[in-house]
């Protein structure tokens, strides 16, 4: 899961270590560590804390201290300042991109695994093709054609995405299409509308979500690989990755630089793939007893 | 067993066919005046049409894409404009460099995950499992380019043993070749390894339960025969399925390793095509790769019917 | 029997940890089996027959608790070594199970799983093992056995492919045959073939053989000796003619009542046992049938009935109400 690339486990016997403990005690740290990043991401304005962009000549790459409480970077800006305004911009990007392919890819999906037939040969066959392209190479060709900006990032990483939700919600539509509530509201006249929005939309969701998660995931990894070769934030904006390919630079003199960030992300990403495979655990419809 | 292969076959035409619409399309109609771009500060607007002209842009997009398709199946993929070779032979300078990464890489990701797949099965729920599973987890976590980092940290800055940068032909200097070739390798290697080793455990640990496991010990067989033989074997089918994927996820690595690591890819040569707004080369390289990589996943299909003789003689 | 039995089962019990509390899926059972002889075991689904040839075998999940001893060939296999134990298979034990399609490995060639047990054990080289691997399919009656070794289970039919599971069990000479339902999976026309199979292989190798089933028919005429379970225990056993003739369990007159025979009137409803056995993480106090046995009264469901002879030395059965009067097959 470390590259651009939503792969679903479709082995279901796959039995990570910690699954017979319902939610265990890795699940709410994980769960914590995400909601403190949030919350400080959002907070950050109210924050006592020096402004990210303000350069210190004097101070560059300083080591910790009362006035930096982690130090400073090559340009004398506060660390501790960047690291919580690159968790917005990453978080932005991780957000809201998978939004985007939860929204149409699931659309997609849910419509595919209902209606059946040349529609959905239609829809698996395109997202095949999809499929066809090394993500990362789609990503950079597109970005590096609409030009870099946090608008287009997102885009094309949520695009990249809708292949992924469409086969997971496509799973679940399948399973849960032959239970017997669909077929008692079809019985009882349903409209098809009201059947997908209604009866298949609650319990196609709840799968989504979890992979939703992952999802966020994969694409903070994503973008921080783009943001990393300066391909993806638009500079002068920094995000986790753009941090870390700074600190590159300085990783003989001072690599607090490059790991500071590097362990935020680290930590932000296993976090929310702890949560969201939990999740995917409780509530994959082929797992239900329902 | 052959009119298998042909039914397959008969599917990767379409396919390709719209991977070529699809690279041509993208890079056909995104903003970006190509001739503005070739000509540079040189462009006023009637150079800018004769250079259209010349080269078909004001044609309609159907004729374009058709003339393209001809030239492709020509052999023909077009030159760069900024080096004027070729695209066919910029690629095929580039390709033994990233063919050598992905190879390298994917050997040293099943020569970890694969034998401790084997140890984590045989020994499931046991203090080791527990933890193997978990570092894998947590593995999977650490994006492609922190690993290099790390990796470029400890060998290359810290401990002087390997170099951070740069690449020798193997033809030239075998020993320097694979000196550079370590940590690229080692990076990529680490972002597979953790995939491999868990679905190659869930798989051998459900081969473990079957009634043909339990046989093989009634019989008095080795343990190391019983594993190796009796439970890999059937579970090899899933290996050869993760390694094709995996070739997708390392083509899409190879790209950020070969550009921190400074080696002559295929990858780089692509992000320099962006840079440089390199439209034919871009449209011939994503062209190239994604064609390969729908036939690497062809030959995955093929490999399949070889490893389980259930499905050449259609049954299972 | 006379001298030292081949197998000497003593006092086992397997009990199972599972989330419902502790399952004793086999509640101290004895038996004894002088070589050459054949054992037969009956009983209903889930009564601890599979578990107690699994404890003989000790292939018992890695969960399961054994205890007692399991004597074989002056040995105690419970307390082998996990090498001493290995070296004894096929060799001295060997077993056939009950679904040859789930039991033979299905990307391996038939000729592979066979060769390996006798490079194994016997240590030949491959042509040496090859040619008796032939021997072996032609001498269970498979036709063209040289073309056998190169195919794949799936290209067998059923009965061949337990043939080949009983080629692979006998091919090292085992001096005690465990044969797990072996013809449940099969076509009841194949099952009499298999069966004569077995007991002509036995007579000539002077192998000793266990036969689990739960059908009373298949022990008929091929056994030496029957052992009947209910609910983890032994509950009649007796040698063949006599338990068929004077049974003396409810139970085995249950059973023998259940089996379909040729001479009934048609649309005569069959007479099934009534009630299922009972949970085994909930054992009962007095006798495990009384629920479902016609002749239960008080005592029986108060106490447990011993495993003892009564009348005839080599007859032993549990029960405090047994069948008195004299019981042929086809009454």
């Amino acid at each position: 899961m470390a590259t651009l690339d939503l792969v679903i486990q479709e082995d279901v016997t796959a039995t990570p270590v910690r699954s017979t403990r319902r939610l265990g005690r890795l699940f709410w740290a994980a769960l914590g560590w995400v909601i403190f990043v949030f919350a400080a991401a959002t907070l950050v304005d109210v924050l006592p804390l020096p402004s990210p962009t303000d350069m210190d000549m004097l101070e560059r790459r300083a080591p910790v201290s009362a006035l930096h409480w982690l130090g400073t970077d090559g340009f004398g800006r506060d660390e501790l300042a960047r690291l919580i305004h690159g968790a917005r911009i990453s978080l932005i990007v991780g957000l809201c991109a998978p939004i985007i392919g939860l929204t149409i890819g699931g659309a997609l999906g849910m419509l595919a695994g209902y209606f059946r037939g040349r529609f959905e040969s239609l829809v698996v066959g395109s997202m095949d093709v999809l499929l066809a392209f090394p993500p990362l190479i789609l990503a950079l060709a597109v970005t590096a054609y609409l030009g870099q900006s946090i608008p287009n990032l997102t885009f094309i990483l949520g695009v990249l995405g809708i292949p992924a939700f469409m086969r997971v919600a496509r799973a679940a539509t399948l399973t849960l299409a032959r239970r017997e509530f669909v077929v008692a509201a079809q019985a009882l006249g349903a409209s098809h509308a009201r059947i997908l929005l209604r009866e298949l939309l609650p319990n196609v969701m709840l799968p989504l979500l979890a992979f939703f998660l992952l999802g966020v995931a994969v694409t903070i990894v994503a973008e921080g690989a783009l943001s990393f070769l300066g391909l993806g934030v638009p500079p002068p904006i920094s995000s986790w990755g753009s941090m870390i390919g700074e600190g590159r630079e300085s990783l003989d003199v001072a690599p607090q630089l490059a790991f500071i960030p590097a362990i935020a992300m680290f930590l932000t990403v296993l976090s929310f793939n702890l949560v969201g495979d939990s999740l995917r655990a409780l509530t994959d419809p082929r797992q239900g007893a329902l | 067993m052959l009119g298998f292969v042909a039914r397959r076959l008969l599917y990767l035409v379409p396919v390709l066919l719209a991977v070529s619409l699809l690279t041509f399309l993208i890079a056909s109609l995104l903003p970006g005046d190509l001739a503005y771009v070739i000509l540079g500060d040189q462009a006023t607007p009637d150079k800018v049409a004769a250079l259209r002209h010349d080269m078909g842009l004001d044609q309609p997009l159907l004729i374009r894409f058709l003339g393209w398709l001809g030239h492709i199946l020509q052999g023909d993929f077009g030159r760069s404009f900024r080096t004027g070779q070729t695209v066919l032979r910029a690629v095929a300078e580039r390709l033994p460099v990233s063919f050598e990464l992905m190879i390298m890489a994917e050997l040293t990701a099943l020569l970890i995950g694969v034998p401790l797949a084997i140890i984590c099965a045989a020994r499931s729920g046991g203090a080791f499992d527990r933890f193997m599973t978990g570092s894998a987890f947590g593995m999977l976590s650490v994006p492609t380019f922190l690993s290099a980092i790390l990796l470029i940290y400890l060998f290359a800055v810290e401990l002087h043993w390997l170099p951070a940068t740069g690449y020798i032909p193997f033809t030239e200097d075998p020993i320097g070749n694979l000196r550079f070739m370590v940590l690229p390798a080692l990076t990529l290697a680490l972002a597979e390894w953790p995939g491999i080793m868990r679905v190659l455990r869930s798989d051998m640990i459900a081969t473990l339960q079957e009634d043909y496991i339990a046989l093989a010990k009634a019989k008095g067989l080795t343990p190391r025969r019983i594993l190796f033989v009796h439970a890999l074997k059937p579970s090899s089918l899933t290996l050869v399925t993760i390694t094709g994927i995996n070739i997708g996820r390392l083509i899409g690595g190879a790209l950020i390793v070969e550009t921190i690591f400074a080696l002559p890819g295929i990858g780089r040569l692509l992000i320099g095509a962006i840079y440089t707004r390199d439209l034919i080369i871009l449209q011939g390289v994503v062209l190239l790769v994604a064609s390969g990589f729908v036939i690497v996943n062809f030959i995955v299909d093929m490999l399949y019917a070889v490893l389980d003789p259930r499905i050449r003689h259609g049954h299972a | 029997m006379t001298g030292t039995p081949l197998l000497s089962v003593e006092d086992v019990a397997v009990d199972l940890p599972t989330a419902r509390g502790n399952l004793r899926a086999v509640d101290r059972v004895d038996l004894t089996l002088g070589a050459g002889r054949t054992l037969g075991i009956v009983g209903e689904s889930g009564c601890g027959k599979t578990m107690l040839s699994r404890a003989i075998l000790q292939l018992l999940p890695k969960k399961a608790k054994l205890s007692g001893r399991v004597m074989f060939d002056g040995q105690d296999l419970a307390r082998c070594s996990a090498e001493t134990l290995r070296k004894l298979r096929a060799r001295s034990l060997a077993v056939v199970f009950q679904d040859p399609m789930t039991s033979l490995n299905p990307v391996l060639t038939i000729g592979t799983q066979l060769i390996e047990t006798l490079q194994e054990h016997l240590e030949l080289d491959g042509m040496a093992a090859t040619k008796r691997s032939i021997e072996l399919l032609a001498a269970v009656g498979i036709p063209a056995p040289e073309q056998r070794l190169a195919q794949y289970p799936h290209q067998l039919s059923g009965g061949m492919r337990q043939r080949v599971a009983i080629a692979i069990a006998l091919s090292c000479e085992p001096k005690l045959l465990i044969a797990d339902e072996p013809t449940t999976a099969l076509d009841v026309t194949i099952q009499a073939q298999i069966l004569d199979l077995l007991a002509r292989e036995q007579k000539r190798r002077h192998m000793a053989m266990i036969i689990i089933t739960h059908d009373l028919g298949v022990v008929a005429g091929r056994t030496d000796e029957v052992a009947v379970m209910y609910a983890g225990r032994v509950v009649e056993r007796a040698p063949t003619q006599a338990l068929f003739k004077h049974m003396r369990m409810p139970y085995t007159e249950a059973l023998l009542a259940a089996i379909p025979k040729l001479d009934t009137a048609p649309h005569t409803p069959l007479p099934a046992i009534s009630g299922r056995p009972p949970d085994p993480t909930r054992p009962l106090i007095g006798c495990s049938f009384a629920p479902r046995c016609r002749y239960a009264a008080g005592r029986c469901e108060a106490e447990k009935p011993k495993l003892a002879a009564a009348e005839t030395a080599d007859h032993l059965y549990a029960c405090f109400h047994p069948i008195k009067l004299a019981a042929g097959v086809g009454a």
